[in-house]
C-alpha cells in the first residue's frame, strides 16, 4: 500500500471540502483496502464516511431513502425493505458473504468495482482500467466471466455488484453532493459503458459523494435470481431483477434487470418495451428476451451467457407471473 | 485515538494503512486471529467488531476507533473454554485448526444474527419474524468461512449443538 492521510469526515459538507484531489472517499473498505493494498489504487488521501447517512427512512411518496452509509445487512434486514422490496433483500444476500455484508456501505455497494482477473494482475496483466491506452489481455484470455452486452474493444469487464440491479429494475435514484451542491441522478444511468475510457466508472465528479439511495414506490410482485458457479459466496454469472403488474393477463408494468452480463447493471429495456402493455405468457417472455440478447456479443469463452441470460429471464418473468407462492 | 480489544484499552497506530488483522497480530501479539487470504476471501481473519462479525484483513485498524473488537482469545481460553470451542472439538470440527478461531467468532456472530432475525439467501419467507435454525440456513451463513480440511460437516455440527434451540435434522447433532 502507498502512504496515504486518513481522515474522518464530520457530516457530508465536511466529506466534501476534504475530499480535494487525490482522495477517495472509504466506505466499508471491503473492495478499496484490498484494490489499494494490490496498489490498483493509490490514493494519497482517504476520507472515511462510513459513518454516515445511516439508516433507512420513509419519504412522502411512499418510498423510501437509504442513507448512503446504511450496511449491506442493515438494508437487507429492515422491516420496510422486506415487505415492500423483497427484490433488493434478495439481492443482497445473494452477495458475498455475511462479515463483508456486515462491512459494506450502499454507495461503496454500487462504487466497488470489476473483480476481472486481469484487471487485478496488476504486475502480469495489460489493462485499460488501470493504464488508458495499454491494451487488455482479457479479450484474448480467459474470459469467461466477461461481457456480452455493451463491451468495447478496449474493455469486457462486468460490474460485480447484486445489490445495484435490483435497485435499477426498482428505478432507485442516487442523491450525490459536491462543493457546489446537491444532485439525482437515476441509478441506471450512474454507470457507464466503457467505450474508450473504461477507467471512467461512473458519471460522478471528482469528489462528488453519494449521500443516499432513493427508492420509488415498489411494483406488485418482484424477485431476483442468480445463477453462480457455486451456490453461495461467488460473483454472479447472470443474474435477472425483475418487477411486474398485471392486470386482467395483461402486463400493465414492468422491470427487469440483468446483471454479470455489461460494465454496468443492464437495465432490459428492450424486453420490457415488448412484455409492457401486452399479455402474459410464454411466447411474449421468450420475444422479450430474444429482444434483449440480439444485440449480446459472445468472446471466446462467455458463449454459454447468452443462452443462461435469455432462460433466465423467461424464468423469471414465469416465477413472477405464475400462481403467487 | 484508542480501540477496546477483548476489554482492554489499545492504542491505535499512527499509521492508517495498517489493517486491523496486522494491529492485532503484530502490534497486540494476538496471534489467535489468522491471516488466510488477506484479501477477503476465506473469512480466517473473522473478529467481532461491536458483537458483528468483520472481515478484519479488509478492515483498516483506524475505522474502528472507539470500537469494541472481540477475538478468539476474548471468546475462551485453553482452561476456560467457549461452549463452542468444546463443541468443536466433540464434533471434530478442526482438523489442521488454522480457519477455527475465524469460524468460531463467525458462528457466534451467526448466531446473533439469527436471533436478530436477520433473513439469509436461503430464507424462504423474509417476513417471518424469526429465522429457522436449519442446516441449510448455517451451511448458507457460514459459507464467507473456509476450511480446506474439509471439516465443515463437523462444523455445523458444533455450531448446531451449541446454538440450536432444537435439534437439528440432518446432522449427527440430531442423532
Amino acid at each position: 500500500m502507498t502512504p496515504l492521510r486518513y481522515a474522518r469526515a464530520a457530516d457530508a459538507s465536511d466529506a466534501v471540502l476534504q475530499a480535494g484531489t487525490g482522495a477517495r472517499y472509504l466506505g466499508g473498505g471491503t473492495n478499496l483496502v484490498d484494490l489499494m493494498r494490490e496498489t490498483i489504487e493509490r490514493p494519497e488521501a482517504l476520507v472515511d464516511v462510513s459513518g454516515l447517512a445511516v439508516g433507512i427512512e420513509e419519504t412522502a411518496n411512499a418510498g423510501l431513502m437509504i442513507g448512503a452509509g446504511t450496511r449491506n445487512t442493515a438494508i437487507a434486514a429492515h422491516p420496510l425493505v422486506r415487505q415492500r422490496y423483497p427484490i433488493l433483500s434478495r439481492a443482497i444476500l445473494a452477495g458475498a458473504s455475511a462479515q463483508i455484508r456486515n462491512m459494506a456501505t450502499a454507495g461503496g455497494n454500487l462504487l466497488q468495482r470489476t473483480r476481472c482477473a486481469y484487471f487485478y494482475d496488476e504486475s502480469g496483466s495489460r489493462c485499460n482500467k488501470r493504464h488508458v491506452g495499454q491494451g487488455c489481455d482479457a479479450l484474448e484470455g480467459f474470459n469467461r466471466n466477461h461481457a456480452i452486452l455493451g463491451a468495447s474493444d478496449a474493455c469486457i469487464a462486468v460490474h460485480p455488484s447484486d445489490m445495484a440491479v435490483a435497485l435499477a429494475s426498482l428505478d432507485a435514484v442516487v442523491h450525490t453532493r459536491t462543493s457546489k451542491g446537491e444532485r439525482q441522478i437515476p441509478l441506471a444511468d450512474l454507470h457507464r459503458l466503457p467505450g474508450d475510457r473504461p477507467d471512467i466508472e461512473t458519471v460522478l465528479d471528482q469528489g462528488e459523494l453519494i449521500t443516499a439511495i432513493e427508492l420509488p414506490p415498489a411494483l406488485r410482485r418482484s424477485t431476483y435470481r442468480k445463477v453462480r458457479d457455486r451456490s453461495s459466496y461467488a460473483f454472479a454469472l447472470v443474474s435477472v431483477a425483475g418487477a411486474i403488474t398485471v392486470e386482467d393477463g395483461h402486463i400493465r408494468d414492468v422491470r427487469l434487470a440483468l446483471g454479470g452480463v455489461a460494465h454496468r447493471p443492464w437495465r432490459a429495456r428492450r424486453a420490457e418495451d415488448v412484455l409492457r402493455g401486452g399479455p402474459v405468457g410464454q411466447v411474449a417472455f421468450a420475444t422479450a428476451a430474444d429482444a434483449e440478447l440480439s444485440q449480446a456479443r459472445a468472446l471466446r469463452h462467455n458463449g454459454f451467457k447468452i443462452e443462461l441470460a435469455r432462460r433466465t429471464l423467461v424464468a423469471v418473468l414465469e416465477e413472477l407471473t405464475g400462481d403467487p407462492a | 485515538m484508542s480501540i477496546l480489544v477483548n476489554g482492554a484499552p489499545a492504542e491505535l497506530p499512527f499509521d492508517p494503512r495498517v489493517s486491523l488483522l496486522d494491529f492485532l497480530r503484530d502490534r497486540l501479539h494476538l496471534h489467535g486471529t489468522k491471516k488466510g487470504c488477506d484479501q477477503g476471501a476465506c473469512g480466517a481473519c473473522t473478529v467481532l467488531a461491536d458483537g458483528e462479525r468483520i472481515l478484519s484483513c479488509l478492515a483498516l485498524a483506524v475505522q474502528y476507533d472507539g470500537r469494541s473488537i472481540v477475538t478468539i482469545e476474548g471468546v475462551g481460553s485453553a482452561t476456560d473454554l467457549h461452549s463452542l470451542q468444546q463443541a468443536f472439538i466433540e464434533h471434530d470440527g478442526f482438523q489442521c485448526g488454522y480457519c477455527t478461531p475465524g469460524q468460531i467468532c463467525s458462528a457466534i456472530g451467526m448466531a446473533d444474527e439469527l436471533q436478530r432475525g436477520v433473513p439469509s439467501h436461503v430464507t424462504d419467507d423474509l417476513d417471518a419474524p424469526t429465522m429457522p435454525f436449519s442446516a441449510e440456513e448455517v451451511r448458507e451463513r457460514m459459507s464467507g468461512n473456509l476450511c480446506r480440511c474439509g471439516a465443515h460437516n463437523g462444523i455445523i455440527d458444533a455450531i448446531a449443538a451449541t446454538f440450536a434451540p432444537s435439534p437439528m435434522p440432518e446432522t449427527e447433532a440430531a442423532q
